[in-house]
């Protein structure tokens, strides 16, 4: 391959990679949060159950989840006869197969964080909030929200992180296809597996570099914790 | 005394007389040839009294293992580049190298009648997904690349492709149906000497360059009689006939 395809390829798979982490975080923020103040707050039988189903992708290797979210996605499988029926068509060797893969698989790192926050704001703002007769939402956007910034940033931090990251989820259901599955993480393991190391190690020091950049300045502009 | 501890005795003279010793082979192979070598492993152990221990991975994976300094002694590959460049590494033996294998390439789908005995289906275009190996990483995938240029297919197709990093992966998206065809190896779906599921074209092997599979001896086992007795094993009449069993040619 001449040098500008590579550099064209290797572009596009961090732009893609980039697209899929962003979305993949803001779907998890979004659908985590009132899943994370429900594990919070509840007092219901449930609690055990669902906090096991939110972890169980840190137990699963993630190929083996990517197999499995494969044929159960598959026209065969349950999950694949109901996109179907919904009209989406199937999930697998597409953008939105590999979407719906990363927010399983990243679930536990968004929520986790979340739930520790919600659990370590306690009753008192609340009920302060309640006696001034704030609605729940109005309570939550004025109160909970500021209150749990540092859990929303480390949720955001490591959804983010993790789904940049992610592997064996994407080999298995991604199909490989240059411009909508392929990722950064596949392009520097195709590298390696063709004995082509100069690539892998300008795209893999290249993520390292860009990774730890944008961690510094989250952290360095957001210092938490220990200084109260 | 059973017979075989009065037979004991008489063994261990047999093997101090002929200076057999049963040593352990340290064996690295390519994924594709996982069931063909187990059995070939079974069978060396029952005739030379040698273990071989197995260690299954991608022909890429290996290479870099065994460039690192993993404890290999013999190294059975998908291709014959690998084992070439391994001798110019100086990390093999040199002169050891010998192809083992030949693998043949099939158009295969899950189901029955899909694929006609001239891989008419292709030409016909009426699939979602055909599903090959990435041809960069795998023999199979350029084989399957090739295949698809001869045939005049490349550019109908090549939207429809999905790529599997291994053969192994590949096999995986046809079989649980999210790719209707694929090109996959015929050592995958091939029992006691037919297609064992589904309907399936093995492509003529005039179609592409030939896939032959190297195994060559690493500088590791050099002094390990096991290691180049697993060598002379693997082109024993035996060993052919559990080689053709498994859908390689010769």
């Amino acid at each position: 391959m001449p040098a500008e395809a590579a550099g064209a390829a290797a572009w596009s798979a961090v732009v893609l990679s980039l697209q899929l982490a962003g979305l993949t975080t803001l779907i998890l923020l979004a659908a985590g949060t009132p899943l994370a103040w429900w594990l919070a707050r509840t007092r219901s039988g449930a609690k055990g159950p669902v906090s096991a189903l939110v972890a169980l992708p840190l137990v699963l290797p993630p190929s083996v989840l990517g197999f499995y979210l494969l044929v159960s996605l598959g026209p065969e499988g349950p999950g694949g006869q109901l996109t179907q029926a919904l009209g989406l068509g199937l999930l697998p060797f597409t953008f939105a197969g590999l979407v719906v893969g990363s927010v399983l698989y990243s679930l536990p790192f968004v929520v986790q964080p979340l739930q520790n926050a919600f659990e370590a704001l306690g009753d008192g703002p609340l009920e302060a909030a309640a006696t001034l007769r704030a609605s729940p939402l109005d309570t939550f956007f004025s109160v909970v929200l500021p209150l749990s910034r540092p859990g929303y940033l480390t949720a955001t931090v490591m959804g983010f992180a993790h789904t940049v990251g992610e592997f064996g989820v994407v080999l298995m259901m991604g199909g490989n296809i240059a411009g909508s599955t392929r990722v950064v993480s596949v392009q520097i393991y195709d590298h390696v597996e063709a004995l082509e190391y100069a690539q892998a190690h300008w795209l893999a020091g290249g993520m390292l570099l860009f990774s730890f950049t944008v961690l510094l300045a989250l952290y360095m502009l957001n210092p938490t914790g220990g200084r109260r | 005394m059973t017979p075989f501890t009065r037979l004991l005795p008489a063994l261990a003279l047999l093997a101090a007389v002929t200076g057999l010793r049963a040593e352990t082979v340290q064996v690295a192979v390519a994924a594709n040839f996982t069931a063909p070598m187990n059995a070939i492993a079974a069978s060396f152990a029952r005739d030379t009294g040698h273990q071989a221990r197995l260690a299954f991975g991608s022909t890429g994976k290996l290479y870099a293992q065994i460039r690192n300094g993993a404890p290999f002694e013999v190294f059975l590959a998908a291709d014959q580049e690998t084992p070439a460049r391994l001798e110019k590494d100086a990390a093999a033996v040199a002169g050891s190298r010998f192809t083992y294998a030949t693998g043949q390439l099939v158009l295969w789908s899950p189901r029955a009648g899909v694929v006609d005995s001239q891989g008419e289906v292709l030409r016909r275009n009426e699939f979602r997904h055909l599903a090959i190996a990435a041809p960069k990483l795998a023999p199979y995938g350029a084989a399957a690349v090739e295949t698809l240029n001869r045939l005049g297919l490349m550019q109908r197709v090549a939207p429809k492709l999905v790529l599997g990093e291994s053969i192994g992966q590949a096999f995986s998206f046809v079989a649980s149906g999210n790719a209707q065809l694929g090109l996959v190896a015929l050592s995958q779906v091939y029992e006691d000497g037919r297609i064992k599921t589904g309907s399936g074209w093995v492509v003529p092997a005039r179609w592409h360059e030939p896939l032959r599979q190297d195994a060559v001896q690493l500088v590791r086992g050099q002094a390990n009689p096991a290691a180049a007795a697993l060598m002379d094993y693997l082109k024993t009449d035996k060993a052919r006939a559990i080689i053709r069993a498994h859908g390689y040619g010769d």
